[in-house]
């Protein structure tokens, strides 16, 4: 069958490996998009036709690698034609293809690899990384990004168009990297695509709706990642736990909007499919005695999500995950976490003593506040409590998450009023 | 005769359908199951997580664990169904009835040397 909707599918899922193969060839990202743009055009046109390829992402590199020649010649008709030993001009399209195949397939991973790498390139501020790998690797249009980020099409066009004269500024490596290079890149694009999941998932501005598909691209791109490195127990860990995090959004707002806290949520609503490819995923990765962050956070999120009601959360287990964590990669933000399951073991005067020395690092975080006061309202320190909400309230990037504190300031309110009348 | 159809399909087209179009295609594929299952037809059935949660085990005096497949192009394995029928032709209509409601991939038909469901048999 050669509908539309399945060429437009298979365009999109083989876009990775296609434009990663072309840029390999040209090292430009521009002319590789030209590039891969006049090779899916091409498809529309001959597979209803001719029906499918066998290889649509093969077809794809070779009829785009070819316009690109073309287009060089045309050009540079007075010059010399490139050296051109790769490619057999004379023979049946399927021939070539398999030619182009066989060239293609021994670079696949360092291919998406690459293109993924390009995108979260060190000298690219961390929003300008995650809005070229939408618009680079996954294809979305400038609008559509614009959409998800909330800024106007035009600002997020000279955002893209920016980041990208910033990469051939710098010195991208085209060469095919040995195993010492490949792990700090595939940590560069795992942070990016953490990066990306978070730009969907904590919504920092905006509505719910729009950001969903930034977290499936998010899922989508780590499952590509880990099919091409199966034995990464990180990039497991990194898949486990966008899948639970995300196994949960349905539950994490209310009809109203309003954010419901991971205690109250309603966990039928949670997505047993995606947890329980989670919890694979975690499992495999624990085999190899290799933790790593996003292991850890993994594989938090996994008690979690295997408790039936809040009330059953192993929060002694949850609090050993962060003690390895902290220990891992010591952070202030992973210590609040940590006093949320110490509250919950010993009680929140130990929690709050924990958190306090935070104050200096966490003074602009909205979560810190956030926990303070729900730790001294657990105190009966009520005024303190109502100080440390009000510097949440005026933290916080999203409506939802303001609405959330003031509803505690409301019952702090409701409260003393109650006591005075008694 | 009982017969596996064996589902494969590129993964990365697969885990690229929204929840609501698989939901929608599940939905359509078990209209086909309850016919099957109401003719007698229809054995286990089985839907595999992505291959990525894959462990691989060489068989050998040591076996060694190996994870996933490595990076394949191609199509995967991703599910499978068991079906009694009485001829090739028979289990080749009702693999018809099961493709006619996917958007793409391939099921392939192989005859079923051994069934036990119960595992070991006294």
């Amino acid at each position: 069958m050669t509908d539309m909707a399945w060429i437009d599918a298979t365009l999109t899922a083989a876009r990775p490996q296609v434009l990663g193969a072309l840029l390999r060839y040209f090292r430009v990202l521009d002319a590789a998009e030209d590039a891969f743009q006049e090779a899916c055009l091409r498809a529309l046109k001959n597979w209803p036709v001719k029906g499918p390829p066998r290889d649509p992402a093969a077809w794809l590199i070779f009829v785009g690698r070819n316009f690109a020649l073309d287009e060089v010649r045309r050009r540079s008709k007075q010059t010399e034609l490139p050296a051109d030993e790769e490619i057999v001009t004379d023979e049946t399209e399927d021939t070539q293809t398999e030619l182009a195949e066989r060239l293609d397939a021994a670079h696949y991973r360092d291919d998406i690899l690459r293109l993924l790498f390009v995108c979260c390139h060190p000298d690219l501020p961390a929003t300008q990384q995650v809005a070229l790998a939408l618009r680079i690797v996954s294809g979305l249009t400038v609008k559509e990004i614009a959409r998800a980020f909330l800024v106007s099409e035009s600002a997020m066009e000279q955002r893209i168009t920016r980041a990208k004269a910033r990469i051939t500024a710098a010195d991208v490596p085209f060469d095919t990297p040995g195993a010492p290079e490949r792990a700090p890149r595939l940590s560069a694009v795992a942070t990016m695509l953490y990066l990306l999941f978070n730009e969907g998932y904590s919504a920092s501005g905006g509505n719910a709706h729009v950001r969903v598909p930034l977290c499936e691209e998010a899922i989508r791109l780590s499952r590509l990642l880990l099919r091409l490195f199966p034995s990464e127990p990180e990039i497991m860990g990194l898949s486990a736990l966008l899948l639970i995090q995300h196994a949960r959004a349905s539950a994490r707002l209310d009809a109203e909007n309003n954010i419901v806290l991971l205690e109250d949520q309603d966990r039928s609503l949670w997505d047993r499919e995606l947890i329980a490819e989670g919890l694979a995923l975690v499992e495999k990765a624990l085999r190899h005695r290799r933790p790593g962050p996003y292991q850890l956070q993994a594989a938090i999120a996994a008690v979690h999500s295997q408790a039936a009601k809040a009330a059953d959360t192993d929060w002694a287990e949850i609090d050993r995950l962060y003690q390895i964590l902290e220990s891992l990669q010591p952070s202030p933000v992973v210590t609040l976490n940590r006093a949320v399951a110490v509250a919950k073991l010993r009680g929140p005067a130990e929690a709050l003593a924990m958190i306090e020395p935070l104050a200096a690092k966490l003074g602009g975080y909205f979560y810190f506040f956030g926990l303070k006061g729900a730790l001294l309202t657990q105190l009966n320190r009520t005024d303190e409590a109502r100080t440390a909400f009000d510097r949440a309230i005026s933290l916080a990037n999203t409506a939802a998450e303001a609405a959330h504190i003031r509803l505690h300031l409301d019952r702090l309110q409701k409260e003393s009023e109650s006591e005075r009348s008694a | 005769m009982l017969y596996s159809i064996l589902c494969y399909e590129s993964e990365a087209l697969a885990s690229g359908r929204t929840r609501q179009e698989d939901d929608a295609l599940m939905v359509r594929l078990r209209t086909v199951q309850q016919k099957l299952k109401s003719e007698g037809k229809l054995g286990p059935v089985a839907r595999l997580m992505p291959t990525t949660t894959a462990t691989h085990i060489r068989s050998g005096k040591d076996p060694m664990v190996v994870d996933g497949p490595f990076a394949e192009t191609k199509e995967q394995l991703l599910g499978f169904y068991v079906i009694d029928c009485p001829s090739l032709e028979d289990a080749i209509e009702t693999a018809k009835l099961l493709a006619r409601e996917k958007p793409h991939g391939t099921l392939e038909i192989r005859p079923v040397a051994v069934f036990n469901p119960v595992g070991v048999s006294q």
